[in-house]
């Protein structure tokens, strides 16, 4: 199986302090993983140099089939590319309605002027309500995003993230502030989307990464500490110093 | 799928444009030309005038209410524009006059020799007798013209493709604007930039080839004119702020890293829209200035681009016609308190004379409908159409814990 994604040896450091440090990651085209490790293991800025919001000092990060690297490309164009991002905090445009807010992630040319002259299909709008249909949000397509629950923007962000048809998911902790039934409707959402295309998961939350039921990367360190089942990793004696040891 | 046209989608651009038309006939109707004579010619230019100010406040709205840029150099594009059609007012004329003096010589003038006495014309007042390489195009109307859009779009692009490409944001890039428009005002300043320094451009309201028209009807067919192109802009301006596009714009204004990773070239867009303002803002210009007559590097001061902002501000930004009811009410406003009309208030221990308090009381209001109204004056319409932030004493405004709270909803 050929990696959609292959990080390898990336190091970055801010100010001296090396967040990231030879750190190699591969990933395959329909896989879900789970990313753990403790505060300043580096899982965010892991995140950020894959998505393009920081330049590693050294390393190669290549993706999908001709391997090219993302390194050259600035953000908008890796999202391009097919890697969409889930941030930890809920970020949709409140000032925009449901439907305006999913139209604007469905997948289509993003030029200014190709945006400029777009029109509402039969198609896009009946994908627009399928969106919402699948996050629940499918009588509220005409409210605004700001006045939604936390937990409905969080579903709305997910919604956008499915509009922009990615190839690889990056969904930075997502239990949290979910309750118990929306972190099980979350686990479920995952698990499917990971049977089409790649999905990386960071998160704090053991329960939630046993619920997953999936291979593990332990990060510590900005550099990868283990790797494996969930029980595999968690009997590792490293792992247990880092998690329990301090 | 079938959509309703923009136009009624979007009632407010029908109100706009009907306004508009209902203004200009009976401005015409009332004008000393083509009506019963109640509104003097000056007062026609005036209005005209404040047409192109209310399209520039437009150009302004969608930059700054729409794209979130606080550009404090818009008069830049606007003086430019004026600048490129005052070459041609300029030349056209001093080579009509010039070619009716020589015609009196013995030997009929070469071309070389009328351009030679229209530079001496033109630039004696700077001490120069050469036509400088910058009004190399100086005798073609059109183009002149072409150049009204051309040189203020390429200026706006290469000045944002600069800008927005190394993500210069917020403050750091409003200043940056007001930079840019200081420089262009200094350079124009010197005499051997090639626009006469600070003697600028002046008869521009002596239309070469409509000599015989007179002034009356000149400014009232100017008012059309700037009136069709505030109604064209309008249109255009409505268009581009509806459907994705402008939601693309709006997104780019409340999170422009989120946008981002939506996968949009957030500096495409906003080179787009920065470059289309320029542009109205510079036709504005070529339309202000044969209407105002004279042109001079002062109009590119900064503070003439922070009263736009101004006047956008007060009229309520993010609202379109909210641009035009801020620069009509504003400068109409402004030139009635400057023009020495306003009735002075004689206090026991002072008097306030409004030409000295006028700056006063608007610098008040500015920060008065920032602090308290930041809707501006555009507010009443939404307040009118009940669109007015529910009252729920505090509690949740959606169905769920964790909705937009009373307070985020007003702003």
């Amino acid at each position: 199986m050929s990696a959609l994604l292959e990080v390898d040896g990336i190091s970055v450091s801010f100010d001296g302090f090396k967040a990231i440090n030879g750190l190699s990651f591969s990933i395959g085209a329909a896989e879900l993983r789970a990313v753990i490790g403790p505060n300043g293991a580096g899982k965010t800025t892991f995140m950020d140099i894959v998505t393009g919001k920081t330049r590693p000092d050294e390393g190669r990060v290549l993706w999908g089939e001709t391997s090219t690297s993302l390194l050259k490309l600035n953000e908008a164009q890796i999202a391009r590319a097919g890697i969409g991002r889930k941030f930890q905090r809920p970020t949709v445009f409140e000032d925009q309605s449901v439907a305006d807010n999913l139209t604007m992630a469905l997948r289509a040319n993003r030029g200014p002027f190709a945006v400029l002259f777009w029109k509402p299909t039969r198609d896009t709008a009946r994908r627009v309500a399928e969106l919402a249909d699948e996050v629940g949000l499918a009588d509220q397509t005409d409210r605004r995003a700001g006045e939604l629950s936390h937990g409905q923007k969080q579903w709305l962000e997910i919604g956008m993230l499915l509009a922009q048809e990615p190839r690889l998911l990056l969904v930075d902790e997502p239990a949290a502030g979910m309750t118990l039934a929306e972190r099980e409707q979350t686990t479920t959402l995952l698990k499917r989307l990971a049977q089409t295309r790649a999905v990386v998961v960071v998160e704090h939350d053991m329960d939630f990464v046993r619920r997953l039921d999936c291979k593990v990367t332990v990060l510590h360190q900005g550099a990868v500490l283990a790797e494996g089942s969930l029980d595999h990793v968690t009997r590792n004696p490293d792992v247990i110093e880092v998690y329990l040891g301090r | 799928m079938t959509r309703k046209p923009l136009i009624l989608r979007n009632p407010s651009i029908l109100i706009v444009l009907a306004v508009l038309a209902g203004f200009t006939l009976t401005v015409t109707l009332l004008s000393q030309a083509y009506g019963s004579g109640v509104i003097p010619t000056s007062m026609i230019k005036v209005l005209g005038k404040t047409l192109c100010l209310a399209l520039a406040a437009v150009a302004m709205d969608l930059v700054w209410g729409y794209l979130g840029i606080l550009s404090l150099g818009q008069m830049a594009f606007f003086a430019l524009g004026g600048y490129m059609i005052g070459q041609w007012l300029m030349y056209a004329r001093t080579e009509a006059i010039v070619a009716a003096s020589m015609a009196q010589n013995p030997i009929p003038p070469t071309p070389a020799e009328l351009q030679t006495g229209v530079a001496n014309q033109i630039f004696g007042v700077v001490g120069s007798s050469d036509l400088p390489l910058v009004w190399s195009f100086a005798h073609s109307l059109p183009i002149q013209l072409a150049l009204v859009v051309l040189v203020p779009g390429v200026l706006a692009l290469v000045f944002g493709w600069l800008a927005f490409r190394s993500r210069v944001n917020g403050v750091y890039l409003s200043i940056l604007t007001q930079a840019m428009t200081l420089a262009l005002a200094l350079w124009l300043f010197q005499n051997d930039s090639g626009f006469r320094g600070n003697n600028g451009l002046s008869g521009l309201q002596n239309i070469p080839g409509l000599e015989g028209v007179g002034q009356a009807r000149l400014s009232v067919w100017f008012l059309w004119a700037s009136a069709l192109a505030l109604g064209v802009a309008y249109l255009l301006a409505a268009w581009v702020i509806s459907g994705k596009f402008g939601s693309v714009v709006r997104a780019i204004r409340d999170d422009e890293t989120r946008v981002r990773f939506l996968g949009y070239p957030v500096e495409g867009f906003k080179l787009a829209v920065f470059t289309l303002a320029a542009m109205m803002t510079a036709i504005a210009g070529a339309l202000y200035y044969p209407q105002a007559g004279i042109i001079n590097p002062a109009e590119l001061a900064p503070i003439a681009s922070i009263y736009l902002a101004v006047w956008v501000a007060i009229g309520g930004r993010g609202r379109l016609y909210g641009a035009i009811i801020g620069a009509v009410v504003v400068s109409l406003l402004s030139s009635w308190f400057t023009g020495g009309r306003a009735p002075a208030i004689e206090l026991p221990f002072y008097s306030v004379n409004w030409v000295d308090w006028w700056q006063v009381l608007l610098g008040v209001a500015f920060v008065l409908v920032t602090l308290f109204a930041p809707r501006g004056i555009a507010g009443i319409v939404d307040w009118l159409g009940g669109v007015m932030p529910p009252r729920r004493h505090g509690r949740d405004l959606g169905p769920d814990q964790g909705a937009l709270q009373e307070q985020e909803a007003k702003a």
